[in-house]
């Protein structure tokens, strides 16, 4: 299929799935005339109608309460929450309902709708705008969670979510609409549920995912020009969590370090290290190294957000402390 | 039960009996050690509330509860059978044991679910409503909750989406005056609740809960409106008879007024309706009323013989059954320690 953008390719995902299924539908805030905030729906209301393309009141509970009811109604909703800092809006209805629903009335139906929304820091978007809260999400069972870092897993991770049997939170990085790369529209990296490897080494792994990433890989590109070979795990969901490719590398290099977002108290880096430490405890020569958001809100300032977040420099120098 | 006649109220009578009756063994179970939760609300007092509602609804049509939903849920056709075992913690119960009286719910019979949290069911029937019209299908989806939940701004979302999106969906707020400990006029400057509809576009009505033959027919008025396209919110209006839960004795309010509120019973008044009106005679109603006790006793002992879940049912259905239920911790113990070892 070529070359194209983040964006692109999750319009591209919607868009195919909506053809492929009739019972897909978009609601959310602003995701038909105006295109969604940040142009991932652009002109699918010209396309689908908007009776598939449902633009709402601003009421996100309700938007994720409406996408429940309709998940068990037979349809395939896609919601859409502008941003993940407004979860806490939508948490009855997504951690009260869409998790519990199919566990609390004994497996008589489950909630096949997706949650798409965005996080991260990148755009100065300060502290009500640029979270990371997948943590939140992960804690909950009965919510699968997807992250896409890549062209490629915008449109495969999101076309594997909708074919998902369970309710998906799928997270996507404000900091990559922009970015582009090839995009086969036939052949995902990996199956839902399996972690990606881009790259391999033998002296540390880096477990990571969205737009930590690239950072990963821009450290382990310096990291080799100091001898330094790392694996760079791409975990794509973290519910379900890719345990066994984790294992299987962090048992190869005995070294291991986690990188996320997200804020470092509590949070997914934490749960990384904590499963990392208890499967792997015997091949560790170091303690597992998180490298995570600083614990502190996101600032507006460039310079004070940029350094609130792991970078690729602090990546690398964490790795180079690992094995020196 | 023989009835000489066939009229609305005669027919409206026995389920009203049947949901004061059941919740009255809900009790019972509870006090037989039956019972798998403390958290038990009876909707005694609420009985016409839920049949002149339910009995309005057609097959195919689809509903969420609350807190005090079993009446609901019995006028909707269920089994008070499997009932009382998903209330005992059954396996046998409507949700395997593991909803239990404030999370039942049954798909085949349009019951979304029941739900715990106040106001949490009331925007699935937004859903519900986009599926129908989405598929073409002329079904309803109806969300009853308590006065309590107009304190959720869930509702107001909920109802302004239907009424922009003109969705084939009825609010029925049962107004039992308490939310809890707090009386409505604790809880709102303007009681009158029905108003609230107004603003949004949407038909407002407020209807006399101890008369199930008004209930009956408002609701069927509105959930055929709701059919057309015209959603609505009514309030029927009546008194919680007894405490929040099982084990609240009321402290918040006096006996004057508990004495009151319950001179407007809906089963009485049916009751004595019939027979001034010369439709059934006291003592055919006795029957009926004997016949419903015997049934309603009888779930109780079906729930108590009810088989328990299988352990190892605990984590089935957090996810699909087709993708692999979360690990335990007693198996992770055992193959970390194990490999360590």
């Amino acid at each position: 299929m070529g070359k194209t953008t983040y964006r692109d390719a999750l319009r591209q995902a919607l868009s195919d799935s909506m053809t492929t299924d009739p019972n897909v539908v978009l609601i959310g805030e602003e995701v038909g005339r105006y295109g969604g905030a940040y142009g991932v729906t652009k002109s699918l209301i010209d396309e689908f109608g908007p009776e598939r393309v449902i633009d709402t009141p601003i009421s996100e509970p309700s938007i994720v309460g409406a996408a429940v009811g309709a998940a068990m109604s037979g349809l395939r909703p896609v919601a859409e929450l502008m941003y993940v800092d407004f979860i806490g809006m939508t948490m009855d209805q997504l951690a009260n309902q869409a998790a519990k629903i199919r566990y609390m009335f004994g497996g008589q139906i489950g909630v096949p709708m997706i949650l798409r929304t965005q996080g991260g820091t990148g755009r100065s978007a300060g502290a009500q705008h640029s979270q990371s809260l997948e943590a939140y999400v992960m804690h909950t069972p009965g919510l699968r969670l997807a992250m896409p870092a890549t062209v490629s897993d915008a449109y495969h991770l999101l076309r594997q979510s909708l074919a998902q049997p369970d309710p998906v939170v799928f997270i996507e990085h404000k900091a990559l609409y922009a970015t582009s790369g090839e995009l086969d529209d036939q052949t995902p990296v990996a199956p839902w549920g399996k972690a990606h490897v881009p790259r391999q080494g033998d002296d540390l792994v880096i477990v990571t995912y969205s737009r930590q990433l690239h950072y990963a890989i821009l450290a382990a590109d310096k990291l080799a020009k100091d001898g330094i070979e790392a694996t760079i795990i791409d975990l794509r969901t973290l519910n379900p969590l890719d345990i066994d490719t984790i294992r299987t590398h962090v048992e190869r290099c005995g070294h291991a370090m986690v990188v996320s977002e997200g804020v470092m108290t509590a949070g997914v880096a934490a749960e990384l290290a904590a499963r990392i430490s208890e499967e792997c405890f015997d091949f560790l020569e170091n303690p597992v190294i998180r490298i995570a958001g600083e614990d502190i809100p996101i600032s507006v300032s460039p310079l004070l957000e940029t350094n609130s977040v792991p970078t690729p420099e602090l990546i690398a120098d964490a790795a180079r402390m690992m094995r020196s | 039960m023989e009835t000489q006649t066939n009229s609305r109220l005669a027919e409206l009578y026995p389920m009203m009996r049947r949901i004061r009756t059941f919740e009255e063994r809900v009790g019972e179970l509870f006090v037989r050690g039956q019972s798998a939760g403390s958290m038990l609300h009876l909707s005694i007092g609420e009985e016409a509330a839920a049949v002149g509602v339910g009995t309005a609804m057609r097959d195919g049509d689809t509903f969420t509860t609350h807190h005090r939903g079993h009446g609901v849920f019995l006028a909707r056709g269920a089994d008070p059978r499997l009932m009382m075992a998903e209330i005992a913690g059954k396996e046998t119960g409507y949700c395997s044991g593991k909803g239990g009286s404030m999370h039942i719910a049954d798909m085949k019979l349009g019951h979304l679910g029941a739900n715990a949290i106040v106001g949490g069911g009331i925007p699935s029937v937004v859903g519900a409503g986009l599926a129908a019209r989405h598929k073409r299908s002329d079904s309803v989806s109806v969300a009853f909750f308590g006065d309590g939940a107009t304190g959720q701004g869930v509702l107001y979302e909920s109802m302004n989406m239907a009424a922009l999106w003109r969705l084939p969906v009825l609010f029925v707020c049962i107004n039992n005056q308490y939310g809890m400990g707090t009386r409505i006029d604790n809880a709102t400057a303007d009681p009158d609740l029905y108003k609230r509809a107004i603003p949004f576009g949407l038909k407002g009505a407020a209807v006399d809960g101890s008369d199930v033959e008004a209930v009956a027919e408002i609701a069927g008025e509105m959930i055929g409106d709701a059919r057309a396209g015209k959603p609505g919110f009514l309030v029927v209006d009546c008194y919680r008879f007894y405490g929040h839960a099982r084990m609240d004795k009321s402290p918040y309010r006096d006996d004057a007024e508990e004495s009151e509120g319950r001179l407007r019973d809906p089963v009485i008044k049916a009751r004595e309706t019939l027979i001034s009106r010369g439709e059934i005679d006291g003592s055919s109603l006795d029957e009926m009323d004997q016949n419903i006790a015997a049934e309603m006793d009888a779930t109780i002992d079906f729930a108590a013989d009810a088989r328990e879940p299988q352990l190892d049912s605990i984590f089935d259905d957090v996810y699909d059954p087709s993708t692999p239920p979360p690990e335990s911790v007693r198996g992770r113990l055992a193959r970390i320690l194990g490999q360590s070892q």
